[in-house]
């Protein structure tokens, strides 16, 4: 049907042992630099032209942050109003075609034609990791944070399951689960609804200077992680080279997730199945960025300057 | 001089009035509890909008403070004719700028605050919010006045 179905067959057999190969040195490299990174983010690359769409990245992340996931109180207790919705996943935990609490990363799909032939490409999909994270930002109770190397990050001990981070997040990554967290310490009925859940990109994989499950499974390599400037370097680079696109680079004022693609990302954002769950690739503006910030600047000159000008007006009248 | 003071109160009372709607609007309460469902208010449920409305209005109310707080100084006003009221909303002013301003801070890109910093922020910001509604609400009930 297209060349990528016969990639992927060819690859059945040879992808754990070329695979392992190819991550080991990968790893090292990415370890290296992360080893000499103190200040300078982290960031993701993936070379979607690479990706067979095998979802071994889906079941590492699985894997490693089981131990993350929520193992929620049952039965939950009542909330009020009835219209707070319960949200649970427990019972659904294999679900692995969209983002919920025990999936934070998932593969999208998408057809395209290139130089007159279809092909399909496969994306995988998590937290975009902004370089300025509104679901951190906005966090009324200071749950989310976000680490030096750009991650950024849930505490579920600590969140409350209100769904802002959600609802601010320009691509509703954040999902929840109903029934676990400080909200049944709390008042259970009144405030919260459990705790979100999110790619944390493997932030204690990534404090042992090892790096992300899913970089390391993927036989293909689609994933590297280094600094910004060089990762940002490559994936322009990688561009040039295919004649393609960049997504994440300029997305809501700038991600540490780089997506390279051989199709405009317009194109695949028309073609990938969209909704809950299943982030879009349209472009997104810097949420952050309001101007009110200068305001805030501008307000304490301007109440100095406004008293200075009464005295001195009133200083004129005098004489 | 009476207009001037009279304009002054009436943005005071119209930014605290904003910002304080806006600054829980930061919490998903309002959707929640149908309160965004009233005709008007549901914008209360839209946190951009609300934390624009919260930043705006608190552009305002740091101007206002610094305009009074000079104009003061400029015309040699002693501080004793301060109340103890007075004094009081001017130290939970004082304390909502400083943490208000430290979390705008955290917000700007490249600012990395931990959650501890960031919890103890709300609250305080909160608690002060909370102390200077009912301190406000005390003035205006006993007719306290912010000068003799």
């Amino acid at each position: 049907m297209t060349s990528k179905l016969s990639r992927r067959a060819f690859l059945k057999g040879s992808l754990t042992a070329a695979g392992s190969v190819a991550a080991t040195t990968s790893i090292a490299r990415a370890a290296t630099s992360m080893a000499h990174t103190k200040k300078e983010p982290l960031v993701t690359l993936l070379d979607i032209s690479k990706c067979i769409g095998c979802e071994e990245c889906v079941y590492a992340c699985q894997e490693v942050n089981a131990n993350k996931y929520p193992e929620p109180q049952k039965p939950f207790p009542k909330m009020v109003p009835d219209r707070v919705p319960v949200q649970d996943w427990s019972d659904k935990r294999d679900v692995t075609d969209r983002l919920t609490p025990y999936n934070w990363l998932f593969i999208q799909h998408a057809s395209a034609t290139v130089n007159g032939e279809e092909i399909e490409l496969t994306i995988p999909r998590r937290c975009m990791h902004c370089d300025n994270p509104p679901c951190v930002k906005l966090c009324p109770w200071g749950s989310a944070k976000q680490e030096e190397n750009g991650l950024s990050r849930i505490d579920p001990d600590i969140c409350l399951g209100g769904s802002k981070c959600k609802k601010v997040c320009p691509w509703d990554i954040p999902e929840r689960q109903t029934g676990v967290g400080l909200y049944l310490d709390i008042l259970p009925a009144f405030a919260g609804n459990g705790v979100m859940y999110k790619c944390d990109r493997c932030y204690n994989r990534l404090e042992k200077g090892e790096v992300p499950a899913c970089i390391e499974a993927c036989p293909e390599d689609v994933q590297t992680i280094g600094p910004k400037s060089e990762i940002l370097e490559k994936a322009h680079a990688l561009a040039k080279e295919m004649n393609g696109y960049i997504y994440g680079e300029h997305e809501n004022g700038g991600t540490n997730t780089i997506y390279v693609s051989p199709v405009p990302f317009e194109q695949l954002n028309q073609s990938i199945e969209k909704g809950k769950g299943k982030p879009h690739l349209n472009t997104v503006k810097n949420m952050m960025a309001d101007g009110t910030n200068l305001a805030m600047l501008i307000a304490p000159l301007a109440g100095v300057v406004a008293a200075f000008g009464k005295f001195y007006l009133s200083s004129k009248e005098d004489k | 001089m009476k207009t001037t003071g009279k304009l002054r109160r009436y943005i005071y009372v119209l930014t605290l009035f904003f910002i304080t709607l806006s600054g829980f609007g930061q919490m998903p309460i309002f959707k929640r509890y149908y309160i965004a469902d009233i005709p008007g208010l549901g914008w209360l449920a839209q946190f951009y909008v609300t934390h624009i409305i919260h930043y705006a209005a608190a552009s305002v109310l740091i101007a206002l403070v610094l305009y009074i707080l000079f104009d003061f100084i400029f015309n040699g006003s002693g501080l004793n004719r301060i109340t103890g009221s007075g004094y009081l909303k001017i130290v939970i002013l004082a304390g909502l700028i400083v943490s208000g301003g430290l979390m705008v801070f955290k917000n700007l890109p490249g600012v990395y605050y931990g959650h501890t910093t960031i919890i103890v922020l709300d609250l305080v910001h909160l608690s002060l919010c909370m102390m200077l509604l009912c301190v406000s609400l005390y003035t205006l009930i006993w007719e306290k006045k912010w000068v003799n």
